[in-house]
């Protein structure tokens, strides 16, 4: 092996490319830079992809329209699942993980290369994934519960994806021990790195889980595992199932703080109570689980309620304190900017118009009243044999993860786009309504879906009519109408995601440049954000009359909504 | 701000402000409630389901649920079997056992059983997973190949109740149904 003479031996990361960001102040490695692009990039088309599908399967469940053939059906939605709950998620997260890391904590990228590696597989197990569904040998949907087989190629996909995000997560971890090693940041990690960090560690179990489950299964595709037990699968596969979605939990909780800090200049009230909450998922989350296990055969009362409870609540509780936490360090700032009159001056005069903002308050509050309530009903015990596997679940989910998720990931694009492409934000008009369009849309797909699974509508269904089945039975009217209102808030949603979809493709090809000087953000970010705030959760303002009043509407409609359930279980035939 | 260090870098020493304890306690407790509500409803609730489960071979348990029906099949009057829609309508004992079998794409056979009166239900599935839903009265649970679940089920009301499968289980998932009817 002949060596070459680079001359001086450069020490690791002397060669790394830096860029001060004059909006933000944050220093900006090239490699992080690029890494983060290819990765929302990615995320982007696969939401568009994934939306698409998700489109076509809501205008199939809108029973005056029935878009798709059966077969086209559950074909498209076993590619909606993987596409949005996988891929663009996933995908946004490495983005999301790398600019908590690097960009913030101002240091270079630990290992460019095998970040890029990490990277490309995850692209190849993608589009794999979707070459496998349309295939149509795979159509086993998201969960793909044995002993119903897909094709080797679908786990295969699922595999290289698992790894490739496995890879990138690594690569975060790295970079922390970079900057730790750099002396690039003072003292403690800032809470929204905090964040990230609890969603990369909630990340590794999670998808170890995931390998545990699929390899098997993988082999098993190929024959050369004789058989998979269906009810350990299903126990091992909601291990990756539900834990990955803390992953999602963790990442937008800390976007919400991050646009907050960004937008009004919001800073923690407490620094120990909102890492005290992260914390609380790491430790409990783990059991979350065996929420899908409610109603299967075999499983002890004693292992539901210890596992579905994540022991007694305490990730519940994680989450709760966050939904303080977060509109009490925002009303804490608006005082400080001025804005102190009444109860909702600081809500009212929020800049609403900036869709980074706007997205990141409607995500938090769908979030917390569909999404986390419904959640904790659902996963109760005994009220979840009122709502297993109807069309509540998806109801529930989609008030998580695209109220929730999604919409905080589409609020953080419109910062991502300024500060990493260096592009302004392309027709500001049209993104000052779409946090609005797509959050209202899929709100409603959420209640309309959770309304309609109240009713017995079972998921993954083509025709709740009946039609063709040898005992036909009659859902309520009531249950037609929802489907239908589904359907409509799905139009509206999809309109959300397309003027998405256009705004940042759009600004990234064809946005105003900001990397020249004088160039003014039309979004902007807060006057203040700039400089090192000085103390925090003491400035003598803590009184936060309005995020008392939303908090103890929030609780209000929990207990309610948790009562109102019991007393509908009451009412159901006896059964033990 | 969220994204700066913490400038106090002695964060984990601060005291925590009123508001946010008092957040913290009731999130604390209002958990508990729910955790320890779910065990009292073991006590005070009449809807808890079963964990009463055995493994069986998808095929001996068809060979049991054949048999039951061929045991219980209701007669008409003139003593005819009783069949809807080519399906065996059966009358399983007061008290006693009744096997429902789920397999594509169809809950076989249809139940009649009195308003009241418990019965041991016994569900499993002959080939994939598929999910009991029975309606309007909306009580929902999964069913596995390879694992008989024993549940005791009291009507409470009359009247002809729909079983629709919601776990997708293939093609022909939509047209899955079955039928339990509740006689006073």
């Amino acid at each position: 092996m002949t060596t070459v003479d680079h001359g001086a031996v450069p020490a690791a990361g002397a060669d790394a490319q830096y860029r001060i960001c004059r909006f933000s102040g944050l220093r900006i490695e090239s490699n992080a830079e690029r890494l983060i692009k290819v990765n929302a990039v990615a995320a982007v088309l696969f939401l568009a992809l994934g939306g698409l599908m998700g489109l076509m399967v809501a205008l199939t469940r809108w029973p005056a329209v029935q878009l798709l053939p059966a077969e086209w059906f559950y074909l498209v939605l076993t590619g909606h699942g993987a596409n949005v709950l996988l891929f663009w998620i996933i995908f946004f997260e490495i983005a999301v993980l790398y600019f908590a890391s690097a960009v913030i904590l101002g240091c270079r990228l630990a290992a460019p290369r095998i970040a890029w590696l990490g990277f490309v597989l995850m692209v190849v197990g993608a589009v794999m994934a979707n070459y496998a569904v349309l295939r149509g040998d795979s159509t086993v949907m998201f969960t793909s519960y044995p002993p119903m087989q897909a094709s080797q190629w679908f786990y295969l996909s699922l595999i290289i994806f698992a790894v490739g995000a496995l890879v990138s997560v690594m690569i975060f971890f790295a970079t922390l021990v970079v900057a730790k090693a750099e002396n690039t940041y003072d003292g403690s990690v800032p809470l929204v790195t905090f964040g990230a960090i609890t969603a990369g560690i909630i990340a590794v179990f999670t998808l170890a889980s995931g390998a545990i489950i699929l390899i098997p299964t993988w082999l098993w595709s190929l024959g050369l595992i004789s058989n998979i037990d269906t009810l350990m699968y299903k126990v091992v596969w909601w291990g990756m199932g539900h834990s990955s979605q803390q992953i999602n939990v963790s990442a937008h909780v800390s976007i919400w703080y991050a646009i907050g800090a960004m937008v009004v200049g919001a800073k923690p009230l407490s620094e120990k109570v909102s890492r005290m909450a992260f914390f609380m998922y790491i430790l409990f989350l783990q059991l979350a689980s065996a929420h899908h296990i409610l109603a299967e055969p075999g499983m002890s009362s004693t292992w539901k309620i210890v596992n579905t409870s994540y022991m007694m609540y305490l990730a519940v509780m994680g989450s709760m304190i966050h939904g303080l936490t977060v509109p009490g360090a925002i009303e804490a700032a608006q005082r400080r900017n001025g804005f102190t009159r009444g109860a909702f001056e600081w809500l009212r005069k929020a800049p609403w118009g900036n869709p980074a903002f706007a997205g990141m308050f409607l995500s938090l509050v769908m979030f917390g009243f569909i999404g986390g309530i419904s959640g904790v009903v659902l996963g109760t015990e005994q009220l979840n044999v009122l709502m297993h596997n109807t069309i509540y679940v998806p109801g529930h989910f989609h008030g998580t993860v695209v109220a929730g998720t999604t919409l905080a990931f589409m609020a953080m694009t419109y910062l991502v786009v300024p500060l990493i492409f260096q592009r302004d934000i392309l027709w500001p008009g049209l993104a000052k309504w779409q946090p609005f369009v797509f959050g209202i849309g899929a709100g409603g797909i959420s209640l309309f879906m959770m309304g309609a699974g109240t009713l017995g509508v079972p998921r993954r269904h083509w025709d709740i009519s009946l039609a063709d089945a040898a005992h036909p039975f009659e859902f309520p009217a009531a249950a037609y109408l929802m489907m239908g209102l589904n359907g409509i808030s799905a139009l509206l949603a999809a309109l959300g995601g397309v003027m998405f979809i256009v705004i940042v493709v759009g600004s990234i090809l064809a946005g105003p440049r900001l990397d020249r000087a004088g160039a003014k953000l039309t979004f902007p970010l807060h006057d203040k954000s700039r400089e090192a705030v000085s103390e925090y959760g003491s400035h003598g303002t803590l009184k936060l009359p309005g995020t008392l009043i939303l908090v103890g509407i929030f609780f209000a409609s929990f207990v309610l909504y948790y009562f109102v359930n019991w007393k509908y279980l009451s009412e159901l035939w006896l059964f033990r | 701000m969220a994204i700066n260090p913490p400038s106090n870098r002695l964060w984990w020493k601060e005291p925590i402000h009123g508001i946010e304890l008092g957040w913290i306690v009731i999130a604390f407790l209002w958990g508990l409630f729910m955790f320890f509500f779910m065990i009292a409803w073991h006590f005070i609730g009449n809807q808890n389901l079963s964990s009463e489960t055995y493994r069986i071979r998808p095929e001996a348990y068809q060979e049991k649920v054949e048999a039951f029906a061929e045991e219980f099949q209701a007669t008409d009057a003139a003593g005819e079997p009783l069949e809807e829609d080519g399906v065996p309508v059966v009358r399983p004992p007061v008290g006693g056992d009744a096997y429902i079998l789920a397999r594509l794409w169809e809950f076989w056979p249809i139940l009649e059983l009195k308003k009241g009166e418990s019965y041991r239900i016994h569900i499993s599935s002959a080939d994939w997973q598929h999910g009991f839903s029975m309606q309007p009265t909306n009580i929902n649970i999964s069913v596995h190949p390879g694992y008989e679940h024993v549940i005791t089920l009291t009507p409470t009301g009359s009247g002809d109740f729909g079983i629709v499968c919601n776990e997708f289980c293939g093609i022909g998932h939509h047209t899955m149904t079955g039928r339990i009817r509740v006689v006073e």
